[in-house]
Order: structure tokens, then sequence, then C-alpha cells
């Protein structure tokens, strides 16, 4: 996290845009990037991932606030002078020249020597681990090599920071795997900063150093993976993040950070989300995998009685839906061993949790 | 397992490959049919007609098998018994009425001659064949004595032949010369001239609507396509509207006291008014307007293709925008370029009405001479040459810009 009293490496300030005059695509977007960091951009679609990375490149003018970069603002600075490498989600290889040409280019706009250029485009091309490809043209490769090289070239004149919108939603499951980790490991070995957009959630818990989780033209929640997985900071980001059960529910008691709250199945304690009051409707989170069905070994703070009401066989796991009285339904995995119980439609269980493993919203 | 085919897998890939084939085929025909009917049949009989001229060879075929058989050495007059043979064939065609056409045919190489053969024609028309074939040679000198010239005889040979380079000649400005080599004819170089001018008026008109077509193209193709959509009618409008009235309407704004004059005297530019319609100026102008949507068609095409990423990939990279554009855009709509220049080129090459309707004498161009001899001096031969010569300079330029360029780049939609 970027200490106060230094300014960290790249900061936007309350940057807006708005295509239309009238209204705001991005409302107030704040986010300190340190260097190195690989900070992921999530959201819904439209929710405006790839118009902020259009004004940090500069191919979009900011509407109003300010983008710096190690504390000098590039909000007029020409999109061919702020060195900043970008990866598009269609590669935009230039097709009409070679591989090592298209690696070259960016090293001959900046004018450096030919045989400095012959040498660090060879090394980048052993980098992405393709020597052989150099006088091959764009069209001759497939998906994923053609990706591989977008990024050598977006690295190869060393920028300090690295875009990549959706670089990877072109391809498929293995590959994009694959890429996954190709990319990881160029940035563990060059240490470059990366703004990554991507709407693939794992794809961003996996490779991020932390994640910003966009929607409506604001920042959600900024935070390492682990930390946005367990402690959502709202209801948007507990359901955007994986899966999530919601509960409605009335806040009875608040005592510290804890609430106690009524749910249809009975009364139990939750974390208190930020903003709650006594006598509020609230929504209660929690995750499937996180629940269990009595009797069990595993400790727990929370129990509830609901109606079973069906079951998935999913492989390794199985999943139970059950029913509140008033009809919410909630769903939990239970791991495929002897353990998985038996139920039969309409039977009631208890189900139990601890109390740090659910947060109360208000509604 | 085995990699290659066996005998039988291959006997019916073949097969199968010959089935898609006939299939194929049996698609064009009607289209062949009407290729060969429509384009290849016409063309090769005008290619034809432009070498093979029988008229000559139809009217006097025994004067000429006399000459040959008499191994005449073109250096001096021809013997008297082919002489005799003539006259009586001169009589012969005089009676049938088509002295005329003969008199027209040696007209065309000896000018002049037109009245010596019917004046001739008359005086041998009431003689008898007996008496001509043995004395009728004298008749001739005594009638007219430009008979006892060898050079009458040289092109009544040279004209006999049925097939004859003369009009090739002719397009180009040359002839045969009299030791039967071929040497610039003499006076204005009429056809050579128009060539060249024909090939700078397309050239000129070429770069123009490049000029004009290019940053549109680039414009439609980047616009919103609400407003792409809009702006494309008026691209195409013109191809709605009738060429005769789009050229009139040229001549109405160019005329002497035409609305361009009138606007630039008005404010002041010009105190007299410009001579622009049927000068060259008017022909460009007019064609400019008329093709540039074959420019924009091609070139819009190909750059709505282009997504926009590359040009911002190129100067995330650093590439200044110029730059950028001139090595990573320019070179992504070659294939609309030369698919456009090389459309407007070849159209305006051959291009006939504009300049015909607003050129005047020096906006004329080949296609005019051609429509000219085909019309009015009812040479068909040479209008048929000067095509044919018109078709081999498209296909050499063709064949030029397939080496440098490359055929496969051309993209039209
Ligand atoms: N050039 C533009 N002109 C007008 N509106 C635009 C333009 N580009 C994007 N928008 C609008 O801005 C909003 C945000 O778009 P943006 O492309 O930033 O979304 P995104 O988060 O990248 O979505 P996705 O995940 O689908 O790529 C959308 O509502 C979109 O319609
Ligand atoms: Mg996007």
């Amino acid at each position: 996290m970027p200490s106060e009293a230094e300014h960290a490496f790249l900061q936007f300030d309350q940057v807006k845009k708005s295509y239309d005059q009238k209204t705001l695509v991005v409302k107030g977007f704040d986010l300190d990037v340190d260097r190195g960091e690989f900070i992921t951009l999530l959201g819904p679609s439209g929710s405006g991932k790839s118009t902020v990375l259009m004004m940090l490149a500069g191919f979009e003018g900011v509407t109003s606030g300010d983008i710096r970069v190690e504390n000098k603002s590039i909000t007029r600075t020409a999109p061919y002078k702020r060195n900043i490498g970008m990866v598009f989600q269609n590669y935009a290889l230039f097709p009409h020249m070679t591989i090592a040409e298209n690696l070259a280019y960016p090293l001959q706009v900046r004018k450096m020597a030919k045989p400095d250029v012959k040498d660090r485009v060879n090394e980048y091309l052993r980098l992405i681990e393709m020597p052989e490809f150099g006088g091959r043209y764009p069209g001759q490769l497939s998906g994923g090599q053609r990706q591989r090289v977008a990024l050598a070239r977006a690295l190869i004149f060393e920028p300090s920071l690295i875009l990549m919108d959706e670089p990877l939603g072109a391809l498929d499951k293995k590959l994009r795997e694959q890429m996954q980790y190709e990319i990881t490991r160029l940035h563990e070995q060059l240490g470059f900063t990366v703004i990554y957009v991507t709407h693939d959630q794992t794809e961003a818990l996996s490779m991020s150093s932390r994640i910003a989780v966009f929607n409506d033209g604001v920042v959600q929640q900024c935070a390492a993976p682990a930390e946005l997985y367990e402690r959502p900071k709202n209801a948007f980001v507990a359901d955007f993040i994986g899966e999530n059960n919601f509960i409605p529910g009335t806040v009875s008691a608040i005592d510290g950070a804890e609430a106690k709250v009524a749910i249809p199945g009975g009364e139990i304690i939750a974390v208190a989300g930020d903003g709650l009051v006594v006598g509020q409707k609230c929504v209660v989170s929690v995750r499937p995998e996180k629940l269990f069905i009595q009797p069990t070994s595993h400790a727990y703070d929370n129990e509830v009685t609901a109606a079973h009401v069906t079951h998935h066989y999913v492989g390794d796991f199985i999943r139970y839906y059950f029913r509140f009285a008033d009809g919410t339904e909630i769903n939990l995995k239970v791991l495929n061993d002897l353990a998985a119980p038996n139920f039969s439609a309409g039977q009631e269980g208890k189900l139990a949790w601890l109390k740090k493993d659910c947060i109360a919203f208000p509604a | 397992m085995e990699n290659s085919l066996s005998r039988e897998d291959g006997r019916n890939a073949r097969r199968e490959l010959n089935r898609r084939r006939i299939a194929a085929f049996a698609l064009v025909i009607p289209l062949l049919v009407f290729i060969f009917f429509a384009f290849v049949a016409p063309i090769a009989t005008i290619l034809y007609r432009s070498v093979y001229n029988p008229v000559v060879s139809d009217l006097i075929p025994e004067t000429l098998a006399a000459l040959d058989a008499a191994e005449w050495d073109r250096a001096d007059v021809p013997p008297d018994d082919v002489l005799n043979v003539f006259s009586a064939e001169l009589s012969l065609l005089a009676q049938e009425r088509l002295s005329g056409r003969l008199a027209e045919e040696i007209n065309r190489a000896i000018p002049g001659m037109s009245s010596v053969v019917r004046s001739t024609s008359r005086a041998v028309r009431r003689m008898e064949q007996d008496t001509l074939l043995s004395e009728g040679g004298q008749t001739l000198l005594d009638a007219n004595d430009r008979w006892g010239d060898v050079a009458v005889w040289r092109a009544l040979q040279d004209a006999g032949a049925p097939y004859t380079e003369d009009y090739y000649l002719t397009a180009l400005d040359l002839q045969r010369a009299e030791d039967g080599g071929i040497e610039a004819r003499d006076g204005a170089r009429i056809y050579v001239t128009l060539y060249t001018k024909t090939l700078r008026i397309a050239l000129i008109i070429t770069i123009l609507t490049l000029i004009l077509g290019y940053p549109l193209a680039y414009f439609l193709a980047n616009a919103p396509s609400k407003s792409a959509n809009m702006l494309m009618v008026f691209v195409l409008l013109p191809f709605w509207t009738s060429l005769l009235v789009r050229t009139t309407a040229w001549i109405a704004l160019l005329q002497t006291n035409g609305v361009v004059n009138s606007f630039l005297m008005s404010i002041g530019v010009i105190n007299e008014p410009m001579e622009i319609l049927y000068t060259q100026t008017a022909t460009i102008l007019a064609m400019t307007h008329i093709l540039l949507p074959f420019m924009i068609l091609p070139l819009y095409s190909v750059m709505k293709g282009i997504d926009p990423s590359y040009l911002r990939a190129a100067m995330s990279m650093g590439g200044r925008p110029i730059p950028a554009f001139v090595r990573i855009y320019l070179p992504m709509t070659l294939p609309g370029l030369s698919a456009g220049a090389l459309l407007v080129f070849i159209i305006s090459v051959g291009y006939y009405i504009t300049p015909a309707l607003v050129g005047g004498t020096d906006g004329q161009m080949i296609s005019n001479i051609i429509a000219f001899h085909m019309r009015e001096s009812n040479n068909w031969e040479l209008a048929a040459a000067l095509g044919s010569l018109l078709l081999a300079i498209i296909l050499l330029l063709y064949w030029v810009y397939d080496r440098f360029v490359g055929a496969g780049n051309i993209k039209l939609g």
C-alpha cells in the first residue's frame, strides 16, 4: 500500500469522464499504484474499465481530475510521449510487418542503433520463448503466440507502466491459463507495473497484487485478492466476487464490530458492515463453502433451520439447496465424501457457520 | 497408423474433388457464355479487323496475282501484261460500280489518287475485255500519266495484302518507307501525342481523386456510423444521377457566363470571364468529379476493416502521429488504394462522353478519336488498331503494376 507521506508511482485523482457531455461514465476515480504492482480493474461490462485505461494511455481525454506518474501530471501529455506500453485485446500486431519488425518498431522510433535493435529483439524473442519466429508474419501465428508477441512488443522499450485490456479474452481456457502464468512470470522477472483489465474474476484473483472492483464508474473496493474475497466492503463486491448467499434480516443489536441479526431461520451474529444501524433492514452474506449441515465436527456460532429443496451432484462436491420459511433460498457446498448427508425434499435441516464468515450489509 | 492414403482412398478423394470442380464450373457457365459473346468475341473481332483488310484483294485479285507471277521488283513500273490485266479488272469494276471503293482505298495511301482512278475507270469502262487484255496498259498510261508512277503500283500492291500492319503504323504515327522499312510519318504526330495526352490526363485525374478521396474515406471510415451513412449517400449520389445530367451540370457551371465565372467576377477575383469550358481543365474537373466514388469506395471498404487500435498501438509505442500513419496505416490501406487508383486510371483512359461534351478540341482523349474514325471517317480498321493499342497499353500498365505492387493486393470490397 502506498504510504501517505510519499507520493505513489501512479495516482488517479478524482478522474471523471463523460463522452456525451451529459452523463459521467467514470465518476471520481481514485487509485494509487506503487511501482511494480499488478493492479487489476474488475467490473461488469460497461462499467468504464476500458475508459480508465484509455485515459491513462492518452487516447481519451480526461473530463476532470488528474492522472500523475511520479508526481508529474500526464493529463495533457500526448500519448506517444507517455512511455506507456499497451497490450490490446485484438493484439494489434501490424500485419504487414514480420514479428521481428513489429518488435523493432518501438525501438526504431526511439532511434536506437541498428545492431542494438537486433540484439534487443532477439533477447525478447527468447524471453517469450519464440526465438525461431522473427521472420514470420502475425497472420502465421496461433492466437497464443500472437498474444506473447504483443506482450513482448509492449515490454521491449522498457516502459515503466504496462496496460492490458482483456488481453486473454480471445483465448480458450487452457491457453488462457498458460498465458496467465506467462504474464506473471514476466512480471516477476522484469518488475514492471501493470494495470490489467479483465472480466474473469479467477484470472483477477490469481494474478493480481491488488484488485480494484469497478462498478458504475467508481471503485467499490480496492484490495488484495484474499481480503476482497474474505472481507468485501459492500454487497456489490460480496456478490461480484465469488459466490454468495444473501439472507434478508433486521438488525436487532450492534456490539462493536458484531451485529445481532434476526433472520427467518433464527437469530445470528454477523460482522457488522459499514454504516449498519440498529433496527435497520439488512442482508447477511455468507459463502456456500462456509456453511455446514448439522451434525458437524466444525466449530460454529450460528445455527438456523431450513427446509431441503434439492441437491445437485457436481463431482468433487455436492450442492444442497435449502429454503427458509419466508421463501429465501440458500445453497451450500459439501465435499463429496462419506459424510455427505442424505435429505429428502421438504425435510428440515440445521445449517451452521462461524460468525466471522458472515457479514451484515445495510439493505 | 499409416498417414498416406491407400489407392482406393486416393481414387475416392480425386473423384470427390472432380465432382466439386464440375459443380463449381456448372455454376459459372452462364457467365462464361455471356462473357464470351459480349466481351471476348467483340474484342477478338476488333483485333482481327485491325490487321485484316480484304477490300482491295477482293476487288482486284487478278492484278495482284499477275504482280506476284511477274515477280515484280517494286523498282520500276510493272510489265505491260500486269497493266493489261489491271485495266481489264478496272473496266469490270467500273461496270459493277465498284471502282469507287478501289479509288477510296488507294486514295488513303496516296492522297489525290481517287480522281485518277475514277477518271481512268470511266475511260476503260466501255472497252472490250479482249482489247484491254492485249493493250489496256497503254490505255491506262494515256488516260493518266500517274499510272507511270511506280509509287502508285507499290501502294496498290500494299493495299492488296489482306493482312496488314499499316493501321498499327498509322496509329503510332509511322509509315512504310520506300525501301520497305518503317519511318516516322511526316506531319504532326497526331496519335502518339493523343495517347500521351490521354495517359497524362488519366494520371492527373487519378492523383486528384486520390488527394480528394483518401482523407474523405478516412473520415468516413472513422466517423460514427450514423453520420458516416449519411455522408456515404452524398458520395453515392453521383451514381444515382445520369452521367449526361452531371456532365451537363458542369457545362452550366463552367461556361463563359456560367456560375463559376459569375461568382469569381462578382467577388472581384477576376475581371474577365475565364475560358474553362471546352478545355482540358474542364475535362479533368468533370471527370475527377465523376470518378471520385470509384476511388472512395474501395478505400472506404478497406479502411473500415482496419481497427483503430493499430494506430493507437503505434502511438503507445512512441510513434508520432504522422510517421505512424505513414508507416502503419498507409501500407494497410494499400489494397484499397491500388484498387481505387487502378480503377480510376483505367476508366479514365477509355472515357468518352465527358471529354466529348466539355473538352473542346484541347480536352479530347483517345476514345474520341476512335469514335471519330468509327462514325465519321468510316475507317473501322484504324479505329480497331487504335483501340487495340489502348488495350495493350492498359494491359502493359497492369503488368507493371503487378510486378511492383502485386495484383493480389487489390481489394475492392
Ligand atoms: N467512444 C465512446 N463514445 C461514447 N460512449 C462510450 C465510448 N466508449 C465507451 N462508451 C461508454 O462508456 C461506458 C463505459 O465503457 P467502457 O468501454 O469503458 O466499459 P468497460 O468496462 O471496458 O466494458 P467491457 O467490460 O464491456 O469492455 C459504456 O456505457 C460505453 O457505452
Ligand atoms: Mg472494455
